[in-house]
């Protein structure tokens, strides 16, 4: 077994330290380390996005980052969209515009898609299926996934304060 | 209530779970002390196994043991199939759970390590040494019925595991016809792809002899038969848990040796025991779905009416019989190669065979899209071959209105039906003269665009139990349901469906709500567990909503039923007088007295007052067995252009119209249809597995396995007819798989449309640039040549 190295990283608004093989990946560490279990793996070659989060902010996909990588940062998963029991605007949008069937790949579209909505790109339905590269779903066919985002958007700029205080804390704006 | 629940756009009551990362898919399952699993398997698509040698991986750290299939054979039985043809002299070949003597393709199972975490057995994985042989090996079911192939299992000579025949005469008619068109199809092998991969793991208590699997199931129940079975673990000690599923697309049914053996490493070792495929694992030894080879023939008069079709079907069975795998291209395929059309006789003649490949089974739409696409396809090539419209061609062959039900050439009653009317409203929306004008003009330019039809019928939602028996099928294809009404009067509702994207945590509340008049929120849908419910077949065959929807009306009647004695008692009035609605009983006509349900609830609990030979509690269970299939159908309209330059199809506009019954929540409806649509055209235009010359999978990631994207598509546009199906209490039919069924045929008649000038009539699909491009080249030369 190869020596572990400490790491610090603060996700979904906690900061947490621990020590973890060089070879561990984000994804790994996310879901056994932590027991994050929202952010999924559903490829071993960088292309179905399932394990998309934010990381300082940007979406990466937490399959093709080492855990030692995320040294330092500030990490957002699924689980940190909202407070329990509240809704983020992009997972109200989902819901609102059936934008998934079985809820694998969910995750890591959400955090793309959060993504999307402030960057502002979610006004147009084109650019959005473009944008959606990194991503395969094979249940909705897309069509709810572009809906939902184009929702998102809407929804953001009509309630823009919407993920809960606490899980904002330590998200750089 | 004011808006009544079925039929409305409810969401979704899973989707609060999966949107919050709550779900618990089975890889999700951590349990202190748990051990990880990883599969050695075979580089080679046929080899004799000289000898492994585990000795050095034994000495890796974490390493807990190996099994490797000597240690296993003689203590585990084979892995059966679970549908046998009947009069299809099915081979049913021995696949033991880790190859011991053989390996027959490349990801067969040969060694399990079990360590104490996944990096640790992956490790030790590259440390065991296994000597093979190599022997020649066929991957292409035609070659392998012929002379001097490989041969694959001692019991199934030249590799043939099935031949089947049905139908009519057909013999006269093509000898005497008019027209007879011949073509023959490839369905090329594609890998089924749900994003959640497959995972075990496994949980065993000795002093109670209780083993828990959490599997990635389509059918909990069904694995559990298999698994009680190949474990020996009866099955009230045996709990299948399969409650988050991230999709199945059929390759979710069949129970694989990998799940079993997780299950025998808990026991074994008494830890528990997890194993998760990765992607590339998923690419070799999950099962494959379609590879068919159809040879069709239509005989026909010149004005357009269909006399007779006939199909020789060659369908690659892979290495060994999967689960629900002889089903597929026998009964699932060759009873309804008529397609929607009124065709007096039809017959098919199917061989399944093996080849050194990872094995076949059910894959969205399971035999029907193979069916569907040869008889669309060919009726494109009737209608230019008698110059007629394509449009015309089918309007005048549909089965009408007026015929139903209507029995085809192979016995299948079709329920109900408006084909006419659905293709109408398909028209309408696409403008068809318009696009023919547009197109006319487009060609003038050197521009080419195609519009393809699909006018497609399908069977789902199989039953009754006794026509599954008959066919072959090894168990029931009724489902159960049971609603339990609580005390404080809300419900939990048991199906032995197992939804796994469907949604059926929501149209089942809702088929519960509109019945009992309580709301959404107050139910609670429990599926994919064992010993939550007491038995039930599962989701595939678009039979969830037909079949346990059927079930759940049934049960929810009973409780209504009783709830009413109960309530009659308490108002003092005769069970005759007593009126529900909206969740209340009163006496009919009156309002000024009721009781609500959830007084009845507490009433029926408390027992204090109940009317004589009236048992306390209020619940009901229902064992519902459909009377038949149902037939949903419709019309499928792509518009395409092709790019003679670089040979790229692109859809322009996609067209739906589909008729599965009253829609319980459209919302969901639309959603199976969407993603159904893309699957089908994902088979049109990017998938296909492909096989080097040594049976090595090429397409062995998502690097060259080209996954439907997103910016492939346009908007799809939808409509519906809505025919109840006489079938089911509910009056649905199946959604599932229409999408799939019915688009490949659609976009792939668009683009042989567009290249109709060209004089190109078939091109076998996936219909990449490269292939497009060099049939456009083809065609050119070959007119330029013919000019000059
Ligand atoms: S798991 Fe990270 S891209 Fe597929
Ligand atoms: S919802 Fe199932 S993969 Fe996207």
């Amino acid at each position: 077994m190869e020596a572990r190295l400490s790491i610090q990283i603060t996700v979904n608004g906690k900061t947490v330290s621990d020590h973890v093989e060089p070879r561990t990946l984000l994804a790994h560490y996310l879901r056994d380390g932590l027991g994050l279990t929202g952010t999924h793996i559903g490829c071993d070659t960088s292309q179905c996005g399932a394990c998309t989060v934010l990381l300082d902010g940007e979406p990466v996909k937490s399959c093709t980052v080492l855990a030692v990588q995320a040294d330092g940062t500030q990490v957002m998963t699924v689980e940190g969209l909202a407070a329990p029991g509240t809704a983020h605007p992009v997972q109200q949008a989902f819901q609102e515009m059936h934008g998934l069937q079985c809820g694998f790949c969910t995750p890591g579209v959400l955090m793309l898609s959060t993504w999307l909505v402030q960057q502002h790109q979610t006004s147009d339905l084109r650019h959005i299926r473009e944008s959606l590269d990194g991503i395969i779903c094979r249940c909705t066919g897309y069509e709810n996934i572009v809906k939902a985002i184009a929702r998102a958007g809407e929804l953001a700029v009509d309630e823009p304060a919407a993920p809960a205080a606490s899980q904002r804390e330590g998200v750089p704006s | 209530m004011t808006q009544p629940v079925v039929g409305s756009r409810a969401l979704r009551k899973e989707d609060v779970r999966l949107v919050s990362g709550r779900g618990q898919y089975t890889d999700d399952i951590q349990i202190p002390g748990m051990l990880f699993a990883v599969m050695l398997r075979s580089p080679h698509a046929h080899a004799r196994i000289v000898h492994v040698d585990t000795s050095d991986a034994l000495r890796m750290p974490g390493v807990v043991k190996i099994y490797t299939g000597q240690d296993l054979k003689a203590v585990l039985p084979p892995v059966p199939t679970a549908w046998i043809p009947p009069d299809s002299d099915l081979k049913m070949v021995e696949h033991p759970v880790l190859a011991y003597e053989r390996v027959r393709y490349v990801g067969d199972g040969v060694a399990m390590v079990v360590a104490d975490s996944r990096e640790a057995a992956e490790d030790a994985l590259e440390a065991i040494r296994v000597e093979y042989e190599p022997l020649p090996a066929v991957y292409d079911q035609r070659q392998a019925i012929g002379e001097d192939a490989p041969q694959l299992h001692e019991d199934a000579p030249n590799n043939v595991a099935l031949h089947w025949t049905v139908g009519t005469e057909t013999e006269d008619t093509f000898r005497t016809a008019e027209v007879v068109v011949r073509q023959s199809f490839r369905q090329q092998r594609l890998i089924p792809n749900p994003m959640e991969p497959r995972s075990a793991a496994a949980h065993y208590n000795p002093a109670t002899g209780e083993m828990t699997v959490w599997v990635t199931s389509q059918n909990p129940h069904i694995h559990r038969v298999l698994m009680s079975g190949l474990l020996g673990i009866p099955e009230h000690k045996l709990r299948i848990v399969s409650t988050d599923v991230g999709g199945g697309f059929g390759s979710k049914i069949a129970c694989y040796p990998d799940e079993v053996l997780v299950a025998v490493a808990a026991r074994d070792l008494d830890r528990p025991v997890k194993w998760t495929e990765s992607r590339s694992e998923h690419f070799l030894a999950t099962t494959h779905g379609r590879d068919h080879v159809d040879e069709v023939e239509l005989a026909g008069t010149k004005d357009g009416r269909v006399l007779a079709v006939r199909v020789k079907a060659y369908a690659n069975m892979g290495a060994y019989l999967s689960t629900a795998g002889p089903g597929v291209p026998t009964i699932l395929f060759g009873l309804i190669v008529n397609g929607a059309y009124d065709i007096p006789q039809a017959s098919s003649d199917v061989y399944g065979i093996f080849t050194n490949t990872t094995p076949v089974d059910a894959y969205r739409g399971a035999g029907r899209p193979e069916a569907t696409y040869l008889i669309e396809r060919i009726m494109d090539s009737y209608a230019a071959a008698i110059g007629m419209d394509p449009v015309e061609l089918r309007r005048k062959n549909l089965i009408r209105k007026d015929q139903f039900p209507y029995t085809n050439p192979f016995g299948l009653s079709y329920d109900s039906g408006d084909y006419h009317a659905a293709l109408d409203r398909g028209l309408a929306m696409l403008d068809y003269e318009g696009i023919r004008r547009e197109q006319a003009a487009l060609r003038s330019q050197g521009k080419y665009i195609g519009v393809g039809f699909s006018t497609y019928v399908e069977m789902c939602g199989l039953g009754p139990s006794q026509v599954a028996g008959a066919v072959g099928f090894q168990g029931g294809l009724w489902e159960s349901a049971m609603v339990r009404v609580h005390p404080g009067g809300k419900v939990t509702v048991f199906t032995g469906a197992s939804p796994h994207g469907q949604g059926e945590e929501t149209t089942f509340a809702q088929i519960v709500s509109g019945r009992l008049g309580i709301p959404l929120e107050d139910i609670e849908v429990v599926h994919g567990d064992t010993h939550r419910i007491a038995m039930g077949w599962g989701t595939y065959g678009s039979r969830t909503t037909a079949v346990g929807g059927g079930a759940l009306a049934l049960a929810a009647e009973r409780v209504i039923a009783k709830a009413k004695a109960i309530a009659a008692h308490m108002l003092e009035i005769p069970d005759e007088a007593v009126q529900f609605d909206d969740g209340r009983f009163h006496p009919e006509g009156r309002d000024d007295r009721t009781v609500t349900f959830a007084e009845v609830a507490l009433q029926a609990y408390l027992a204090w007052n109940l009317p004589s030979g009236v048992e306390p509690g209020l619940e009901a269970s229902a064992f519902y067995d459909p009377t038949n299939f149902t037939y949903p159908f419709g019309t499928h309209i792509a518009v395409v252009s092709v790019d003679t330059e670089t040979g790229e199809v692109r859809l322009l506009r996609y067209i739906a119209v589909d008729d599965c019954g009253p829609a319980i929540n459209p919302m969901i409806v639309e959603g199976q249809i969407h993603g159904g649509i893309v699957q089908g055209v994902g088979q049109a235009l990017y998938e296909g597995a492909l096989y080097d010359e040594d049976a090595q999978l090429v397409t062995g990631s998502f690097l060259d396995y080209t996954m439907p994207k997103a910016r492939f598509f346009p908007e799809i546009e939808l409509d519906h007819t809505v025919t109840p199906s006489p079938h089911n209490p509910l009056g649905v039919k199946g959604v599932g798989e229409t999408g799939t069924i019915a688009s490949t045929p659609a976009v792939v008649n668009a683009v042989m449309d567009a290249l109709a000038p060209l004089g190109i009539g078939d091109l076998s699909m996936p219909l990449t640039p490269p292939k497009v491009w060099a049939a456009i080249q083809a065609a050119k030369n070959l007119k330029g040549g013919q000019a000059s």
